[in-house]
């Protein structure tokens, strides 16, 4: 890794790196929760209207 | 003061609808300038003259950091607004956004753990900075878990609502314990008076990625609230009329 500046950070790659690697990740992760949480709710909410369980 | 336009637009059909329209308005936004931003901070801005390469840190945990305490201000403002004025949508926008808090929490406390190896030579330090922002996430957990500890909603919301607000003591901790007490943590790199201790080409990509997390919060909170709105809503009506059955 030492031979590429831009990957070795300067020598501080070990740090650098797993910190932007987290926040992209927790980024990404959010983002897809929020979809699927929504997702997951309104299938939820379909199932109710069709067993008929919220009023008219 | 007539306060009707209140409720009309904190009505769950019409919230359900507007946050849908406006989501992709912020998160597009946000998607190019997180782009930009990590471009700007890894590969243009020099490094700096004390800390090389590894300052550049700076770019992922300010933003977390501010958001962390912007995400908590939300919530307690929502949580206010539903204690007030009696709006459900309001409990809903800090249900919402509480667990994105919480992570943006956690990215902070872990990128400074990451950042206060190499230059401070501890991973953590029990000061005044570091400990107000652990407090900080202890505090979204307790108002998830108090939440979710209620079986119903209107005291749960209620309960959480107490606790939000009376959290909000912690923000200005945080914030100013850099200059109260002895810390290892720098002082602030931005403020609203006076120039910041940055130079321009360090500063702009510092900038497009604090408004690109903002820009990025705001977008899965939109996402975030409509299933919030979901779960809550009873009135088979508008719910057949919007999901289409």
């Amino acid at each position: 890794m030492s031979g590429n500046g831009f990957f070795a950070m300067g020598g501080y790659a070990a740090y650098v790196w797993p910190c932007f690697a987290l926040v992209i990740a927790l980024l990404i992760g959010n983002a897809l929760a929020a979809r699927s949480l929504h997702r997951r709710a309104r299938e939820e909410a379909l199932r109710r209207l069709d067993s008929g369980q919220d009023r008219p | 003061m007539n306060w009707t336009w209140l409720h009309k637009f904190a009505s769950p059909p019409h919230a359900y609808r507007l946050a849908g329209r406006l989501a992709p308005w912020f998160g597009w936004p946000a998607f190019l300038l997180i782009v930009v931003g990590l471009y700007g901070g890894l590969v243009l801005a020099p490094p700096d003259y004390l800390q090389g390469d590894g300052f550049r840190i700076v770019y992922v945990h300010a933003p977390s950091a501010w958001m962390s305490m912007f995400v908590y201000g939300t919530m307690a403002v929502a949580a206010a607004i539903g204690l007030v004025w009696r709006i459900k949508l309001a409990h809903a926008v800090a249900a919402a956004a509480a667990p994105v808090g919480a992570w943006f929490t956690f990215a902070a406390l872990a990128t400074g753990a990451l950042w206060g190896q190499p230059m401070w030579g501890t991973w953590w330090v029990w000061d005044a900075r570091l400990t107000s922002e652990l407090i900080l996430l202890f505090l979204y957990l307790g108002f998830i878990a108090l939440r979710s500890s209620i079986e119903d909603r209107d005291r749960a919301d209620r309960a959480g609502a107490v606790l939000a607000i009376v959290g909000v003591v912690n923000l200005p901790i945080i914030h100013y314990s850099v200059y109260w007490w002895n810390t290892l943590h720098q002082p602030s790199t931005l403020t609203r008076f006076g120039k910041p201790t940055m130079a321009g080409e360090m500063l702009w990509p510092l900038l497009m990625m604090l408004l690109a997390f903002t820009l990025y919060f705001a977008a899965v909170l939109m996402v975030r609230l409509r299933a919030e709105i979901l779960r809550r809503e009873r009135n088979a009506s508008w719910l057949k009329a919007e999901l289409g059955r």
